[in-house]
């Protein structure tokens, strides 16, 4: 992909200052815009209040809490087992992504290892939930600027994925199927070669929105350029996932921390963009779904035989300590900060999600932008509003 | 309470200890040779990962030494622990259930739930703990988390002037937990209505719903037939 021009920047820079320059002839009255906190671009209940000055935004504060369920308090008071049925639910397009770094915590307290069967179809359902959460933002993508098809696509083939996610875990959203030491269950039978062929239903998907919006003149106008993230700032603010990738920061936790998973067994790639605009971003996220479809093909080859689950004892009391893990989520890094004082709860749960972050840029984001804009940058940054509430 | 598998660099311990985790050693030395005697403790898990406690006034100087010097630019998170033992006994957390215990006049069961503090040890009730890490340079990746006693006066530095990020996190810090942080633009609720009243994280908030219907809890776990292990018996001497 090539890098959006120093002209189109400039151009763009040009055409913001131009309208400044009108606004002050005009003299043109501030005016508050509330976006939210029941708006369809804002993926839940997200509520932005932006100062107008013409069309352009001034300042823009994000009022999050209207979905916050108190979860670092709520688990204090919930066993271990217990707890994944509640991180379940902070990000609900990719929930079993959110179990996992919570057991793998859990487990590195006790020093218990899941045997490698247990292992490898935690990755392939982790990839999975990527899949499954990263599919709807390529259609909703495609719906913020006005094109209805993609988002139908993406339900169509999501099913196919939420399909295979139930036959394994029961559950289609919220599969609450992680154990400390294991897995609830194996797989069961041929679901291995079921799911090779939805991967190819999903590379098909992918194909199909590189047809459907990549060429398309309009998506490329609406967000190259547009909502720009240089690196140094993504990182202060704690960007993390696609969003780091696509404003050029090389940094993958699957590849650089990977904790109790099988990615060092498989070839895969770690997709980055130069330019940290929206198309960055959307384009990072297509190139990851393809990615993630390439994994699960691999590992479904070689998932080794053995046990689902290490011995653990039936009731589960982890030894007092401290643990922080963090997985490469759908929606960027997922961290979990276990303190545990030896008892049946957590002492403290620190529940780190993505989306808290990655959205906690937008202030700094927004300034200067077009109202138009709000939209697509908000859609290209790609947040669950249980993700930053929790 | 130092974990089994973790090497005490103050003490001097790490000969004991056959594994020692040279990256994560020279990370530690760096932030000793930045801050001094600023460094309370630390505590390295080989393999696995850093703590580095700091005096409170060199929260923001510790942060500042992470991005600056050794490079940490990625900001993770940072938030507040109270280490205050649930004053609710069963009903919330805590094995020992004080309410009963105290009732029952047993001395070594309330003694036993006093404040105990977690890796690199501390001193007040509340602590400050963030976490940073250097990304972007594959293969090279590592991350730190650091900690500081928060004062009795319950304020502290804040991070915002070096990682931009902890704005929102320090906002919900301080309305859950009460901590201020000294230097933040603006300390407005994040997830609360505004006129809410206390601070729900800290330990002696109650559960509402919990007050209401009593979890099991510790009545919930009976030992397994064959398995009479001295903890679990303990506990039920103290619900008893």
């Amino acid at each position: 992909m090539t890098a959006v021009t120093d002209r189109q920047k400039l151009q763009y820079i040009a055409a913001r200052a131009a309208d400044a320059r009108v606004n002050v002839e005009l003299e043109t009255e501030g005016m508050t815009l509330n976006i939210g906190p029941q708006h369809p671009a804002t993926h839940g209940t997200l509520r932005i209040v932006a100062r107008l000055d013409g069309e352009q935004v001034i300042a823009a504060e994000p009022i999050a809490g209207y979905m916050h369920r108190g979860y670092e308090k709520i688990t204090e008071v919930r066993t271990y087992a217990q707890v994944t049925t509640v991180v379940n639910r902070i990000d609900w397009l990719g929930s079993f992504a959110n179990e996992v770094p919570f057991i793998l915590a859990a487990e590195r307290l006790m020093g218990v290892e899941a045997p490698p069967r247990a292992t490898w179809i935690r990755t392939i359902l982790f990839e999975m939930s990527r899949i499954a959460n990263l599919i709807l933002f390529l259609g909703d993508m495609g719906v913020q600027l006005g094109a209805i098809t993609p988002v139908f696509f993406a339900f169509r083939d999501r099913e196919f994925v939420l399909d295979q996610i139930e036959r394994v875990t029961g559950g289609r959203f919220h599969p609450n199927f992680d154990r400390i030491g294991g897995l609830k269950d194996d797989l069961p039978k041929g679901w291995l070669e079921d799911t090779k062929r939805v991967m190819d239903k999903v590379r098909t998907f992918c194909d199909e929105i590189d047809d459907l919006l990549m060429g398309s003149e309009v998506f490329q106008e609406r967000t190259r350029g547009i909502g720009v993230i240089p690196p140094d700032v993504a990182m202060q603010y704690g960007l993390s996932g696609a969003n780091a990738r696509a404003s050029g920061i090389d940094w993958d936790l699957r590849r650089d921390n990977c904790i109790g998973l099988a990615y060092p067994e498989v070839d895969w790639k770690v997709w980055t963009h130069p330019d940290g605009d929206s198309f960055a971003r959307f384009w990072v996220r297509l190139q990851e779904v393809r990615e993630a479809a390439s994994i699960i093909d691999q590992l479904a080859d070689g998932v080794p035989s053995g046990p689902i689950m290490a011995k653990v004892p039936r009731i589960i009391k982890v030894p007092a300590g401290e643990a922080w893990i963090s997985t490469e989520n759908p929606l960027g890094e997922m961290g979990y900060y276990v303190v545990s004082q030896g008892d049946l709860t957590p002492f403290r749960l620190k529940i780190r999600s993505a989306s808290f972050n990655n959205v906690s840029i937008t202030p700094w984001l927004l300034r200067g932008v077009y109202v138009p804009d709000i939209v697509t940058i908000l859609a290209s940054l790609y947040f669950i509003l249980g993700d930053i509430d929790r | 309470m130092a974990d089994d598998t973790s090497t005490d660099t103050t003490e001097g311990a790490v000969d004991d200890v056959p594994e020692v985790d040279e990256a994560r050693e020279g990370i530690v030395a760096r932030f000793r040779d930045a801050l001094g005697d600023a460094v309370v403790a630390t505590e390295i898990q080989p393999g696995l990962d850093t703590w580095i406690r700091v005096r409170p006034d060199a929260w923001r100087a510790a942060a500042e030494t992470a991005r600056h010097q050794l490079g940490a630019r990625y900001f993770a998170f940072v938030s507040v622990i109270d280490w205050l033992p649930s004053p609710f006994g069963r009903s919330m957390d805590s094995a020992v259930d004080l309410e009963l215990a105290r009732r029952a006049g047993d001395e070594a069961a309330v003694n036993a739930a006093e404040m105990q503090h977690g890796v690199t040890g501390g001193d007040t009730r509340f602590q400050v703990f963030g976490r940073v890490a250097s990304v972007g340079r594959p293969g090279e990746y590592w991350g730190v988390t650091l900690k500081a006693d928060v004062p009795d006066d319950l304020t502290i530095d804040s991070w915002v002037p070096v990682y931009a990020g902890a704005d929102w996190h320090e906002r919900e810090a301080w309305e859950m937990f009460g901590v201020t942080f000294t230097g933040h633009p603006g300390l407005r609720n994040m997830y609360l209505p505004s006129d809410f009243e206390g601070h729900p994280l800290r330990k002696d908030f109650p559960l509402l719903a919990r007050m209401v219907k009593p979890w099991p809890g510790i009545v919930d776990v009976e030992p397994m037939p064959g398995d009479d292990s001295p903890a679990e018996s303990s506990d039920e001497e103290a619900a008893s």
